[in-house]
């Protein structure tokens, strides 16, 4: 277990740079996602951490120790591929064996620690057969006990769950969390599903183009994105955006006024971009008239896509909703959860 | 018009001919599909073979009937000094010629795995040897080992001033053989790394950053992930340079004739010599039947020794 820190850590691939300064600090024991569109940077950062990439700039510090210039193998961290990247030519029990042997451990040594990851990760049946012998899911959780056997410091994860289906991935990822809440260890974990970020991690870190867009737990990127990409990156389905005026204590777009949120200044006549969060809509009599466009009902919720003068806007009501295609409900956002953001810039206002 | 054209055929259907009914039968089909194939393997293959095996039993000569001998001739081969010695350089030649194409090979095809500049075209210059026909190669051997004009001698005699005389590659026995050694390597080279290359991409590069990250060396690398996960392709590779390399005929029969006194010579050339300058087919027939058994047991002991990999085979296995 170990602190780590990442301090304007710069990468190009020849003339094109690809992370532009990124700082984040981790935590002893902390969970830590890595979030961001496809190509923002993510594995590189994470293979950064690992060594398997060179720092062209910036500092990374794995425990208090500055790790620029130490080769993978003295970093004291494990990783877990996307594609598992499991020997196939070793049984699960070779494989998870495998750094331990390296490292010159007794057989007594290596067994005991490999039995041990095979009761956390339930693999006990399946120590001898060989990767090609085993479901995704079960490769999966031999990737991480290759990893676990090693008992690093740092556990590295770059998006281990994309190649699951569904509700693979759902029970995984209630195992990854329990691993974690296990072992206490640090872990930095790469992913572009916002879901999975949102219930794993102690720390969410969002990426875009190489650059951090905001660091924070996962809730607190919920209630107060700082920018726009994030607000739009973080929930689902996504934040509405509408783009308007602040004039006489109303936002104005389309042809209709939302109330502000509580705390936004005075700033009348200025040019903003007012969010609200699709659950943040509620039916209310009297309130904004919306043109009914697709109704989705998923069972829970229901989705609705309307009209409110000229802007489209997605509301997700707890309550069924009769209102067909065509038809006029009344809606109104929650102002207090609103959202203002600068047009120019994307940075939050209130 | 697009319409049409299904209907019309809808329509043909029924009017078929015997023809075509005897077309539909499976039994008949599998029989007029297999025929070509059957036809050209026995006509070139089986019956060249069968009648290899055949003169090998009789004292056929060129130009004369021949007797069924029984085992005679093999019998006489067995008291032959000039035959056992050449099974002993055939055996010699194969293994040092194979065991230099894949040392070189595997050195050159794991610096070829690792992105060099130009790669694509070292790529294509190393598959020359390859492409080269045999006897042009072997002419070029020829001058190579010349005794008077060898360029090797000329560097190392002239310029160098290494050697007080030229070297007779060709005209002493041991120099002779190690000579058609070096010329079968460079010609086998090619062939065993670019195969090798292939079976070197097909390990995912995730596999060496794992292992990296287990804190494998690179020599460990290459002996816990590249060389097991080679194995496979090696032993097939293997088996095909070794049948090669045991049965070769024209580089040696183009460089040294088997010569001085029989010192180079190998079974495929000992068979042609007996058989056509020398007029015994049966004896020579006999020579060839005997390298039979030499090629099935290296291709059982590769079969066996080196392909079957378990975690290959994903049998279920509780
Ligand atoms: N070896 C390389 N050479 C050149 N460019 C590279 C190399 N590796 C990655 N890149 C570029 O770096 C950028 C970031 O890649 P990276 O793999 O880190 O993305 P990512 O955030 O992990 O995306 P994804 O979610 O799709 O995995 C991409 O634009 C990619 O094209
Ligand atoms: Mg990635």
């Amino acid at each position: 277990m170990a602190h780590v820190s990442i301090r304007q850590a710069r990468k190009s691939f020849g003339a094109t740079q690809i992370l532009h300064g990124v700082s984040v600090e981790v935590e002893d024991g902390e969970f830590v996602i890595l979030v961001g569109p496809s190509g923002c940077g993510k594995s590189t950062l994470l293979r950064m951490i690992a060594g398997l990439e060179n720092i062209s700039g910036g500092e990374i510090a794995i425990g208090g120790r500055v790790v620029n210039d130490v080769p993978p193998k003295q970093r004291d961290i494990a990783m877990v591929f996307q594609n598992y990247a499991l020997y196939p030519h070793m049984t699960v029990r070779d494989n998870m064996a495998f750094s331990l042997k390296l490292a010159g451990a007794t057989r007594v040594e290596i067994e005991e620690h490999v039995q041990r990851a095979a009761r956390i990760l339930d693999l006990a049946p399946l120590l001898a057969r060989y990767p090609r012998q085993l479901s995704g899911g079960q490769r999966q959780r031999v990737a991480m006990g290759r990893a676990i056997v090693r008992d690093p410091q740092v556990f590295l994860f770059d998006e281990p769950l994309s190649n699951l289906d569904a509700k693979l991935r759902v029970q995984m990822r209630a195992e990854i969390k329990e691993l974690h809440q296990r072992l206490q260890s640090t872990i930095i974990y790469v992913t572009h599903d916002q879901i999975e970020a949102m219930t794993m991690a102690d720390k969410i870190v969002v990426m875009q183009a190489g650059r951090v867009e905001q660091v924070g737990a996962p809730l607190e990127l919920y209630d107060r994105p700082a920018n726009r990409f994030v607000a739009g990156f973080i929930g689902s389905p996504a934040m509405n955006f509408l783009a308007g005026r602040i004039a006489d204590g109303a936002f104005h777009a389309g042809g209709a006024a939302w109330p502000l949120p509580n705390a936004a200044g005075g700033v009348n006549g200025a040019a903003v971009v007012y969010g609200i969060r699709p659950e943040h809509m509620m039916l209310s009599p009297g309130g904004l008239r919306a043109t009914v466009q697709v109704i989705e009902p998923t069972g829970s919720e229901t989705h609705v896509i309307a009209r409110v003068g000229s802007a489209s806007l997605v509301c997700a009501f707890r309550e069924r909703v009769a209102a067909r295609p065509g038809e006029t409900i009344e809606v109104l956002p929650n102002p207090a959860l609103a959202h203002l953001f600068d047009e120019q810039t994307g940075n939050r206002l209130n | 018009m697009d319409v049409a054209a299904p209907a019309l055929i809808l329509r043909r259907r029924p009017e078929a001919g015997r023809l075509a009914r005897l077309f539909d039968n499976k039994t008949f089909l599998i029989c007029a599909c297999l025929t070509p194939a059957i036809g050209l393997l026995v006509v070139f293959l089986a019956y060249p073979l069968g009648l290899g095996v055949w003169l090998a039993f009789t004292d056929t000569q060129i130009g004369g009937g021949g007797e069924y001998v029984g085992i005679e001739n093999f019998v006489s081969l067995a008291h032959d000094p000039v035959f056992l010695k050449t099974v002993f350089q055939t055996i010699f030649y194969t293994a040092v010629a194979t065991a230099g194409k894949f040392a070189l090979g595997l050195w050159l095809a794991l610096l070829l795995n690792h992105a060099l500049p130009f790669s694509s075209i070292i790529r294509a210059i190393i598959l020359l040897p390859w492409i080269v026909p045999t006897v042009l190669s072997a002419i070029a051997f020829w001058w190579i080992y010349d005794p008077q004009f060898s360029i090797i001698s000329y560097v190392l005699v002239d310029r160098l001033h290494l050697l007080a005389h030229n070297i007779d590659f060709l005209g002493t026995p041991w120099h002779a053989r190690f000579s058609l050694i070096a010329a079968n390597i460079w010609r086998g080279i090619p062939f065993v790394a670019i195969s090798l290359l292939a079976g070197l991409q097909t390990i995912s590069p995730s596999l060496y950053e794992a292992a990296m990250l287990d804190g494998a060396s690179p020599w460990q690398r290459f002996r816990f992930v590249t060389a097991p996960m080679l194995m496979p392709i090696l032993a097939v590779v293997l088996t095909f340079s070794v049948l090669f390399t045991f049965s070769d005929f024209q580089l040696v029969y183009a460089i040294t004739r088997g010569g001085p006194f029989d010192t180079t010579q190998l079974m495929a050339t000992l068979a042609f010599q007996r058989g056509i300058p020398g007029g015994q087919l049966g004896e020579g027939a006999a020579i060839a039947v005997a390298m039979i058994p030499f090629l099935v047991a290296s291709t059982l002991f590769s079969y066996f020794a080196l392909s079957r990999r378990k975690w290959q085979q994903g049998e279920a296995n509780e």
